[in-house]
């Protein structure tokens, strides 16, 4: 009984705070020099509905930024919104500038087909193309024309593989279905997918939520790897995750971006009694 | 009103009395399902062998041996190659004079006639193609089998079975049908005339040949336009629509359009095809016009249905990969989505072929000897050709009925079977 009365305790407080969060600015560093990607005053609407609420931050360039908080806080619309994969939902309107390399993303110019061979994403479960391993990393370089021959294409696929750490894994099946893998395989083979059109940056929403543990470990690895040559932006609901491979940790809530710190210090001093409360486990 | 305190013992035994209530519904339940799948299989079975026992023996038919001569005075002709004699010649002497030969104290006008009633009227020109095919037979003599008349043909078979019927024939021809079977002259031969031949106002001449071959153009037609516009317009409504009022609208007036009774489809064929475009009357392009009227909601539904069942994922990592839509819907949801099209356009196709009213409507139950060799030649298809047939008085008509149902099933036992097949073995699982 005790026990129960505490924790909404714990919530009530929370709410109190929140109120303060209406026109809470960021805390910590949102900004940083020479970024890879910025985001400022970016609003996300589905219908009248606002999911993220002025937004800005920017993406250091070979960085690996975090976003971490409750779920249905805006984290994966607002990733979502970073190579308009929210262009696909017909009732979702992003406000604000979203900039890579000093080029406005929403610009009417812009073509978003080009946009996703400069980022690239990989998805909460596992998809791959319900064809062959080979044929799967080879689509991108494919459609976008990347390889002259199918001697340059091989190579592509191998290199992408081996990137991932799948090639020793696959090399004997390159025919065989992709959805014959195992989970884990399937990610690495959609991470392989991915980073086969060599993108600029790569967005992963929640990427080990449906793996086991020795499955998450791999991708981890690899995603430390990635770090060297790609920006990598992780949304993750795993605090341990977040602390294992980012950079920067970014704490969404309730559709507002609370604080961006490095992360050591997100985990250790966070700056941001919100923060404080939901890496403490309060709430979450 | 206090509760009774519910503890482990007895919630144990409520759960323990309700069981049995709870297996005997189960029970009953099961009971009602076999009931209902007997009756249906029952139904079946009778429908079947009602067709099957009346519609076998069409696949036989009646043939006499015969003594002819190709006799150039008896027939008038000595040239083989030109036409105005064959047109003029008088093909039936040959058999007749045979049947006299086989029959020599036959005499009299109506005994003789009654002679020449045991073959086929068209015996004649089924042995004018025989001598066309083999003019050195011209001025010979030889044996052959010849196609006897229909009612010789239903006596004879009938009468192997036991029951003779001969309301139709005279005590004579029973007793030279007697007389041919005990030298062995009359037998029951395969009936490839029901297979190669167009309809016949002669039982024994008619065959299926021209309607299958009216409903193979037909059904072709009404294939190559609803396929590629149903799956097109399931596509576009499916991937590139907007979802509001207007794509509201559509969906709800293809629904209504696939409940639409068929004949409409067939009054609407005639005055939109038939009085405002003159379109000829009784031709496959009317009937796959029309045809293709009524499967078209069908495929639009079914292709759409199987759009829908390409998981979202796939759409996502496609896009994701900077596919346009296009090439996401071309490389990907098409595939997918394929076999579960096919198997609708299949089952579209053998309710088009099953489908009779609204070819009625176009003029497609003329009654047509030729076999049709395009889409613009007159033509009947199958169900009608069935049509036809039950409604004439002939006898022998009744088991040719029969036969053709049985031929229209089995295209259709085949459709829907391949239909099956298609959708297990293309079918993915992810
Ligand atoms: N397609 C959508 N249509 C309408 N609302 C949506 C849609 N997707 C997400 N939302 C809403 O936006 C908010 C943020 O969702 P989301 O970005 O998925 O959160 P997270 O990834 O952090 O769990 C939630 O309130 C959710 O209900
Ligand atoms: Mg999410």
């Amino acid at each position: 009984m005790n026990a129960i009365n505490s924790v909404t305790g714990a919530k009530a407080d929370v709410k109190q705070n929140l109120e303060v969060a209406d026109n809470q600015v960021t805390v910590g560093s949102c900004f940083t020099e020479a970024p890879k990607m910025t985001m400022r005053n970016v609003n996300v609407f589905y219908d009248d509905k606002q999911a993220i609420h002025d937004v800005s931050v920017d993406i250091a360039k070979h960085e690996v930024i975090a976003m971490i908080g409750p779920s249905g806080c805006g984290k994966s619309t607002f990733l979502r919104s970073l190579n308009r994969m929210n262009d696909t939902v017909e009732s979702c309107r992003v406000e604000g500038e979203i900039c890579m390399d000093g080029e406005n993303l929403y610009a009417p110019k812009l073509d978003v087909v080009e946009l996703r061979a400069r980022v690239g994403m990989v998805f909460q479960k596992p998809n791959p193309f319900p064809k062959s391993i080979y044929d799967n990393v080879a689509y991108g370089p494919k459609i976008h024309g990347l390889a002259d021959t199918r001697v340059d294409l091989d190579e592509i696929v191998e290199n992408s593989l081996r990137k991932a750490s799948l090639w020793e894994e696959v090399k004997e099946r390159l025919h065989q279905s992709g959805t014959g893998l195992s989970g884990g395989q399937q990610q690495r083979l959609c991470i392989a997918r991915a980073i086969a059109v060599s993108p600029e940056v790569i967005l992963m929403d929640e990427p080990c939520s449906a793996l086991d543990p020795i499955a998450t470990a791999k991708i981890e690895e690899l995603i430390e790897e990635l770090s060297q040559n790609f920006t990598i932006a992780i949304v993750t609901h795993s605090m341990q995750q977040a602390a294992r491979v980012s950079h920067r940790t970014a704490y969404f809530h309730l559709g507002r971006l609370i604080e961006v710190n490095p992360t050591e210090q997100v985990f250790t001093m966070p700056e941001h009694e919100l923060t404080e409360a939901y890496i403490t486990g309060r709430f979450g | 009103m206090t509760k009774p305190v519910s503890t482990p013992v007895n919630n144990l035994e409520k759960i323990r009395k309700s069981l049995g209530r709870r297996n005997r519904s189960e029970r009953l339940f099961r009971w009602y399902g076999r009931l209902a799948i007997f009756i249906g299989l029952a139904a079946v079975t009778v429908l079947f062998t009602d067709i099957v026992s009346k519609g076998h023996g069409a696949f036989r038919i009646a043939y006499l041996q015969l003594d002819v001569e190709y006799n150039q005075d008896l027939i008038g002709v000595d040239n083989l190659s030109d036409p105005k004699q064959l047109i003029l010649a008088n093909w039936q002497a040959v058999p007749k004079q045979a049947l006299r030969e086989q029959f020599p104290d036959v005499s009299g006008r109506s005994d003789k006639r009654k002679l020449y009633g045991l073959v086929s009227n068209g015996a004649g020109f089924d042995l004018k193609d025989r001598l066309l095919a083999n003019p050195l037979l011209l001025g010979t003599q030889e044996k052959v089998w010849i196609l006897a008349d229909d009612d010789i043909d239903t006596y004879y078979k009938s009468w192997l079975d036991g029951e003779p019927y001969a309301a139709r024939l005279s005590d004579k021809q029973v007793k030279w049908i007697g007389e041919l079977h005990d030298q062995g002259k009359i037998r029951l031969q395969f009936n490839s005339n029901l297979f190669t031949r167009g309809d016949s106002r002669e039982p024994e001449q008619a065959g299926i040949r021209g309607a299958v071959m009216g409903s193979l153009f037909t059904l072709l037609l009404t294939l190559m336009l609803s396929f590629p516009i149903g799956v097109a317009a399931a596509i576009y409504l499916e991937e590139f629509a907007p979802k509001n009022r207007w794509t509201d609208f559509i969906e709800v007036n293809i629904n209504n359009l696939a409940a639409v009774p068929s004949i409409i489809f067939g009054l609407l064929g005639l005055a939109i095809f038939i009085n405002f475009f003159h379109v000829p009357r009784s031709v496959p392009i009317v009937g796959g016009l029309v045809l293709t009227l009524m499967t078209l909601p069908t495929i639009i539904i079914t292709s759409r249905a199987s759009i829908k069942s390409v998981p979202p994922s796939i759409r996502e990592a496609a896009l994701g990969m900077g596919a346009s839509k296009y090439q996401m819907v071309l490389h990907h949801v098409l595939p997918l989505a394929l076999p579960g099209m096919l198997t609708g356009a299949i089952i579209g196709m053998a309710q088009a072929l099953g489908e009779s009213a609204p070819l009625l409507m176009i003029g497609m139950i003329a009654f047509i000897v030729d076999i049709p060799g395009g889409f613009s030649d007159p033509a009947t298809v199958l169900p009608v050709q069935i049509f036809l047939w039950a409604d004439s008085p002939e006898r022998a008509f009744i088991e040719k009925t029969s036969a053709a149902i049985m031929v229209l099933l089995s295209f259709l036992i085949v459709m829907n079977t391949s239909a099956v097949w298609l959708r297990k073995r293309l079918e993915r699982r992810w």
